[in-house]
């Protein structure tokens, strides 16, 4: 018996992360190994590649600020969902504070839109 | 339940009945569960692979793979195979134990996601009365929101991981566009909760007996609809993958079964998507409108059937859209997500907050009133997009028209004529045209030809 229904996922993520370590790990025992330095290199469509910088590539802050965007709305999806479920036990009341909370985050995003946080030039 | 509710109040609400039925499995029937699933997945995946490969096929006037097994049929297994016989490759600059770990991280928790998804309602495995879905609880829609956010990290850390400036790119990007779409998606269930009243998969199912929330708040499907197209990173979508610019995207580094978890990974994902569209908004497993009046349709094993044909339905639009439209710029995908979708998905639960709320007040009934303003709200934001469009096709035609003189040097550098501008060869041109040396060689060509 599993008397709590949490336990089954487990049992699906264990069957998935053993084949996939299987996988992972099968090319080393029956593939070919032919060396060459070429093969090692980064792919760049055969041109030398570029040298990283340490400590990884460097990327525009746009991608930054779209992750803090999204924890923002994120968060306000997080308030949403209890309040849909339990909408019966709650009532209109609920729906009022739901609005304000909502005319809220909208201010928020207006502000950002205006600001040009939106664009992606 | 009829024990339980008398003497203490059941900490089940009705709404969610159906969560009783979990948590009884025998170890073996677990087991067997997690295996069918397992398995069920990796032939979908096959299946859609093949699919794939033959409708865009005939969408681009060509056969596709027909050799391999009947039909073609075995396919994608053959190539699942041969990726598993190729040699394994770290590139120098990968940062090898990432490296290693993003393929796994990517593709177990497309697994997991299937672990609430319900097949079919209640039926007998050897003697054991079970339901067709391997587990659920309260928050089922919020575990797969969440699982399915992990999946997110085995692609940025692939592509961070590979060293290689097109997968770093391609990472971010897939990353970017994954969490952007997710505000949309995830904006879309609030009107489907509020009238389930619960976020467990089965108990959602039950709600749509009478009607499919698909249809009652129509425009959360259309959201939902379009945002996981952006979340799978599919045609018109798939700028991870632009071919033209980043090459492969996050797994150009990858090769052998790792590439093949990717794949796998990317199509779970794809058919997770569909099915939570199908049991949010189409019913579930429950039987489309003219078959569910044959009362065994929504008993024993048939549901999984009307299941499938639905996944498949969606799966088949994706495939679809792939054959059909060219891809969107980034900056187009980028306003789209966050100026057009997110907007309208506030708008829309403010809408139906309003309705649910005030009809709850007066005692009266929220389905008609939903449905209406749901279909207007639609329409009007159809009206409103495609008008848009209509103005900047206009605009870009009054900008873009071919000036009447031809010059060769425009911009910089030269360039070929445009339809209905004439074609003046600069004077050195005409001298070489008429010269002897071309006259002859033209003349000695045809003679050969002739002769030969």
């Amino acid at each position: 018996m599993l008397p709590n229904p949490y336990l089954p996922i487990f049992a699906l993520g264990l069957l998935a992360f053993l084949f996939a370590c299987v996988s992972v790990t099968l090319a080393t025992l029956v593939g070919p190994k032919r060396y060459n330095r070429a093969k090692l290199d980064a792919y760049e469509c055969g041109i030398d590649p570029t040298p990283q910088p340490i400590g990884g590539g460097h990327f525009t802050i746009k991608y930054y600020l779209t992750a803090m965007l999204f924890i923002v709305f994120d968060i306000e999806i997080v308030f949403l969902y209890p309040w849909a479920v339990s909408f019966e036990a709650l009532g209109l009341f609920a729906v009022i504070e739901v609005i304000l909370f909502i005319v809220t985050v909208l201010c928020v995003y207006a502000f950002v839109w205006r600001r040009g946080g939106l664009e992606w030039d | 339940m009829n024990e339980l509710t008398p003497t203490t109040p059941s900490p089940i609400a009705a709404t969610e009945e159906t969560l009783l039925w979990f948590g009884h499995d025998p170890l073996w029937l677990v087991i067997l569960k997690v295996v069918g699933i397992f398995v069920i997945l990796v032939l979908v995946v096959l299946f859609t692979i093949w699919l794939e490969r033959r409708v865009v096929g005939r969408m681009q006037q060509r056969i596709g793979p027909n050799r391999t097994g009947p039909f073609g049929l075995l396919q994608s297994l053959m190539d699942g195979f041969k990726l598993a016989f190729k040699e394994e490759i770290f590139p120098t600059a990968a940062d090898k134990a990432v490296y290693i770990i993003a393929p796994i991280l990517s593709v177990v928790p497309a697994y997991m996601a299937w672990a609430v998804i319900p097949f079919g309602p209640e039926v007998s495995i050897f003697g054991q009365a079970t339901p067709l879905q391997l587990t659920d609880f309260p928050v089922a829609v919020l575990y797969i929101l969440a699982i399915a956010s992990i999946g997110i990290y085995g692609i940025v850390l692939a592509g961070w991981a590979s060293g290689s400036t097109y997968p770093l790119l391609g990472g971010l990007r897939s990353s970017a566009q994954m969490i952007s779409y997710e505000i949309a998606m995830g904006l879309s269930f609030v009107a489907v909760f509020l009238f389930a009243g619960t976020m467990s998969t089965s108990s959602i199912v039950n709600g749509q007996v009478d009607l499919w929330f698909g249809l009652l708040v129509l425009p959360s499907f259309l959201i939902y609809a379009t945002a996981m197209i952006g979340e799978t990173n599919r045609a018109p979508f798939d700028l991870p993958e632009a071919e033209s610019e980043l090459v492969g995207g996050f797994h150009t580094e990858y090769s052998t079964m790792k590439f093949a978890l990717f794949f796998l990974a990317e199509y779970i994902n794809m058919v997770t998507v569909s099915a939570v569209a199908v049991t949010l908004f189409l019913g579930g497993w429950r039987a489309p409108f003219p078959i569910s009046m044959w009362s065994g349709a929504n008993e024993g094993w048939f549901p999984m059937i009307w299941f499938f044909l639905k996944i498949f339905i969606f799966i088949f639009v994706f495939i679809w859209l792939r054959g059909t439209l060219p891809r969107f710029r980034y900056d187009q995908f980028m306003r789209f997500g966050w100026k057009v979708l997110i907007p309208i998905s506030v708008l829309w639960i403010l809408i139906i907050a309003i309705i649910r709320g005030v009809s709850d007040e007066y005692g009266l009934t929220a389905t008609p009133l939903a449905i209406t303003a749901g279909f207007i709200l639609t329409v009007a934001v159809l009206w409103i997009l495609g008008r848009n469009v209509k103005r900047r096709r206009v605009k870009n035609l009054a900008e873009n028209t071919i000036p009447e003189k031809f010059k060769p040097n425009s911009g910089g550098f030269p360039v070929p004529p445009l339809p209905g501008q004439e074609y003046r060869p600069a004077r050195r041109t005409v001298v070489a045209d008429v010269g002897a040396a071309t006259d002859a060689g033209t003349t000695s060509v045809s003679e050969e030809v002739r002769g030969g």
